[in-house]
């Protein structure tokens, strides 16, 4: 019997039209957990690196995290898994909702699709009932507008959906996946589901999930419970409302913005707006976020509502969470009426919230810079607002410029050529960032954005306060309490941080903490993206509920795997380094690891190439960002270092040593 | 009258749909705790709570199961309260043959809350962490029953028996049950 976990795939190849239920075999889940990590393993043995995002070859892979569907609060997240179009390396992009649970209690912890069906179709998956359906008649439709025209054909009100828009059906290269109150927006994922001819997953289950050993798990559960309500009864002191509390920031319910407004960069990334948020502002954004939103809401079995249900008049209602709220709005230089409007139609067309934006603004810029000129802009209204609907309507439908400008600022850029490139700023690994330009050099900041893989800085930061608190007594009082360390030395690395002067950034944390923070944040993510557990009650937020001490024992009851901290850390580690040698074997380098180069105003060459260098050693990776042969050894990688010893990424004899080799 | 009056505990569960957040904590919870063992699953589709959960329509009732119905009713009811309009059946309680709710997925048997029994409150209201679920309690004065009540009560459960299996297989069954006696 398989605890937690199903112990079956659902394998549909698109181009016979022939579904499978596969069963799976409960050593990966040992080594790999599930979720991300059964994922990566699946991407390296099946999607070698000659195959394009485009190509049938290419998987597009749905799984439900491993504790999905048992009682642990809040740990509901699909994680989508692929190639993606724009950056060319593994993809993998998850959302909350309500589909993970679903698809276990219908029988099966992964949804992998293979091949291209030659028409629009979509998957609908009713327990053992699968069918691969015509979806002609929803061609262009909106995403939201899909998921409840399914709905009412099946006549199954309860059956979770997850559906592409119109920017995924024309292969939007930051088209996202979306499901009601989420998306899966990061890499371009929606564009594979598009190009696989896959508008919409459906799913149905009426199922049960085990666990092992009950007791024990609904008491861990019940302490989870306990410490949310704690937090929630105790914010953190002295920090910015969104970091103080749990959950993902909650931007539905916040409406001071000072912060990001005035701290964020507006139009392409470029202008702060300091003295931005005045009354006026405040008052006048408090009252439309307070007409337009009816509910705050939830994902599936958590109690943080960090979403909600936004009706503006005059358009249909939609669901947000997070920072959508606000890219569009600054990217135009507009105000949160117009944010709203049209966040409404991005999500029916199924953008990602963070590129999207951006690529506009980007493109106005070309065009006020005469490197694009209004001839590429046939019609396009006089107002911001106006050319920021127009160029969603063109992206989406890729028509004109749009085609362009659907493969983001990176590919954009290089096509459109004539000193484009400098415009586009604002990436790594040819993926749009936050809008966000800082002064002083941040090193652990600096280590996230160069190698973290999910390329996007949420996805990787978090637990570790962004900043020091001015005063010693108060970072003593904050590690009073602080028992999700993994180590007591982390306690003292931020009692001795100071603002300014001794101990201070970028020197302070010094480059071994660095190492040993970020390697921390990391691993606490990758935990989460295997369990399916959402960053907001784990790796996100100060001090939360999930961390590295409790969840070993959720796994062990939950999934009967014996678990402790050690071998839990060192399976994060082997997945971890499997997502990087999928990567690695796309031809990802040290070269490809660099934060944007204006990120930070004040840049220390010395520190960051020390930085890189001692990190890459802790990680096990040699000088160029490849792991090395013995650490693939000893996580059990061998197989991965064969291959790339068949490819020459590393010799027979020896890893490529070190400093002499790239330096 | 000369029955005797006797006090009983009136447990409550008060419904605060506003403050509902749609989560399906108390659909899942329910199923765990009538898990055999206690716990040792969870499928929301046994639940005896469900919610109904239209996010575009700001629907979120929470209903609970209540008595199991034989025949589905010949008419049914359509409300629109503060502008929202809810199908018909949205807030019944009942297992019927007319639709799904409340029954055991394999079985099709009719579900019906029972409160948590031996525990301090129902769990789907301890798992409401946004009050949408509150216990009340409090005390009555009710009649005892009369002996002619627990006859007739006794006779609607074997009617209700006979209409679902047939009156022959309830018989055998009672000739069974008295053998091993």
């Amino acid at each position: 019997m398989r605890y937690a976990e199903t112990g079956f795939n659902l394998e549909v190849d698109l181009t016979r039209g022939n579904i499978e239920k596969v069963a799976t075999d409960p050593k990966d889940t040992e080594l790999y957990l599930g979720g991300l990590g059964t994922n990566a393993k699946i991407l390296w043995d099946r999607v070698p690196p000659e195959v394009e995002a485009f190509s049938p070859e290419n998987l597009l892979i749905f799984a439900a995290g491993l504790l999905c569907g048992t009682p642990a609060i809040g740990c509901n997240r699909t994680i989508v898994t692929t190639i993606s179009p724009q950056t060319k390396l593994m993809a993998f992009s998850m959302m909350g909702g309500f589909l993970a649970p679903e698809l276990k209690y219908a029988g099966y912890d992964k949804v992998i699709l293979r091949g291209k069906s030659p028409s629009l179709v979509y998957l609908w998956i009713n327990n053992d009932k699968v069918e691969i359906r015509d979806a002609a008649h929803l061609k262009g439709k909106g995403a939201i507008e899909t998921a409840e025209i399914i709905r009412k054909e099946l006549k199954q009100p309860k059956a979770q959906v997850a559906a592409i828009g119109m920017a995924g059906e024309n292969r939007v290269f930051y088209a996202s996946i979306e499901q009601g109150r989420s998306s899966a927006s990061r890499g371009g994922i929606g564009a594979v589901m598009g190009d696989k001819g896959v508008k919409a997953i459906v799913v149905r289950g009426t199922q049960d999930i085990n666990v092992a050993q009950p007791e024990a798990f609904m008491e861990l559960t019940n302490e989870v419970m306990d410490y949310i309500q704690f937090r929630n009864d105790n914010p953190i002191p002295g920090v910015m409302p969104i970091l103080a509390g749990l959950g993902s920031p909650q931007e539905m319910k916040v409406h001071d913005e000072k912060w990001h407004t005035e701290n964020f960069n507006w139009g392409n990334s470029r202008t702060r707006r300091k003295g931005f948020w005045t009354d006026e502002i405040a008052l006048e954004w408090m009252e439309t976020l307070d007409n337009a939103r009816t509910r705050l809401i939830s994902c599936y079995n958590c109690p943080m509502t960090c979403g909600a249900t936004i009706s503006m008049p005059g358009l249909p209602t939609y669901m947000m969470k997070c920072f959508t709220k606000l890219t569009y709005t600054m990217a135009a230089y507009s105000d949160l009426d117009f944010g709203l409007r049209i966040a409404q139609r991005a999500t029916e067309y199924g953008l990602d919230g963070f590129s999207a934006p951006q690529v506009m603004a980007f493109a106005l810029e070309l065009l006020e810079n005469g490197i694009l000129t209004d001839d590429d802009f046939p019609e396009m209204p006089a107002d911001t607002e106006g050319r920021f609907y127009y160029l969603l309507d063109k992206i989406v439908r890729r028509e004109g410029i749009g085609d362009i400008l659907a493969n983001g600022t990176y590919w954009a850029a290089k096509e459109i050529g004539n000193g484009a490139e400098d415009y586009a700023h604002n990436n790594i690994k040819k993926h749009e960032q936050l809008p966000l330009k800082l002064s002083m050099l941040n090193p652990i900041y600096y280590l996230m954005y160069c190698t973290g893989e999910k390329i996007n800085i949420t996805q990787i930061e978090g637990q570790f306060p962004q900043a020091p608190y001015p005063k010693k007594e108060h970072r003593e009082a904050f590690v009073k309490d602080w028992h999700q360390v993994p180590d007591d030395k982390f306690k003292q690395y931020f009692v001795d941080w100071n603002p300014r002067g001794e101990n201070s950034m970028p020197f302070y944390p010094t480059v071994d903490m660095c190492c040993d923070i970020v390697d921390w944040q990391e691993m606490m993510h990758y935990i989460d993206d295997a369990l399916g557990q959402c960053a907001g009650l784990s790796s996100f937020p100060l001090k939360p509920p999930y961390h590295i001490h409790n969840y070993p024992k959720f796994i062990s009851a939950g999934a009967g795997i014996e678990m402790d901290e050690d071998s839990l850390s060192k399976a994060a580690k082997r997945y971890r380094t499997l997502v990087r040698a999928i990567n690695i074997r796309r031809g990802m380098r040290r070269k490809d690891e660099t934060p944007p180069e204006n990120h930070w105003k004040k840049r220390f060459p010395e520190l960051e190439k020390e930085l890189l260098d001692t990190y890459y050693k802790f990680k096990g990776w040699n000088h160029d960002g490849i792991p090395t042969k013995a650490s693939l050894h000893e996580l059990g990688l061998d197989y991965v270092g064969e291959d790339f010893v068949k490819r020459g990424i590393l010799t027979v004899n020896e890893d490529v040593p070190s400093e002499e080799a790239t330096a | 009258m000369k029955s005797q009056k006797t006090k009983k505990t009136i447990k409550t569960i008060k419904i605060d749909v506003d403050k509902c957040n749609g989560c399906r904590a108390c659909e899942m919870i329910c199923s765990a705790f009538h898990a055999e063992p206690k716990y040792s699953s969870n499928n929301p589709a046994r639940s005896r709570i469900r919610i109904i959960r239209e996010p575009l329509r700001d629907l979120y009732i929470p209903v609970y199961a209540g008595e199991y119905a034989v025949a589905e009713c010949a008419g049914r009811d359509k409300y629109t309260i503060d502008g929202k309009e809810y199908d018909e059946c949205s807030f019944c309680r009942a297992s019927c043959p007319s639709r799904d709710e409340f029954k055991e997925p394999d079985s099709g048997l009719p579900l019906k809350c029972d409160m948590c029994e031996g525990e301090q409150e129902p769990l789907c209201v301890k798992w409401c962490m946004h009050d949408a679920l509150l216990l009340e309690e409090r005390e009555e004065e009710v009649d005892e029953p009369e002996p002619e009540d627990e006859q007739e009560e006794l006779e609607i459960g074997l009617e209700a028996l006979a209409d679902k299996y047939g009156l022959e297989k309830v018989k055998d069954a009672m000739a069974r049950i008295s053998k091993k006696d």
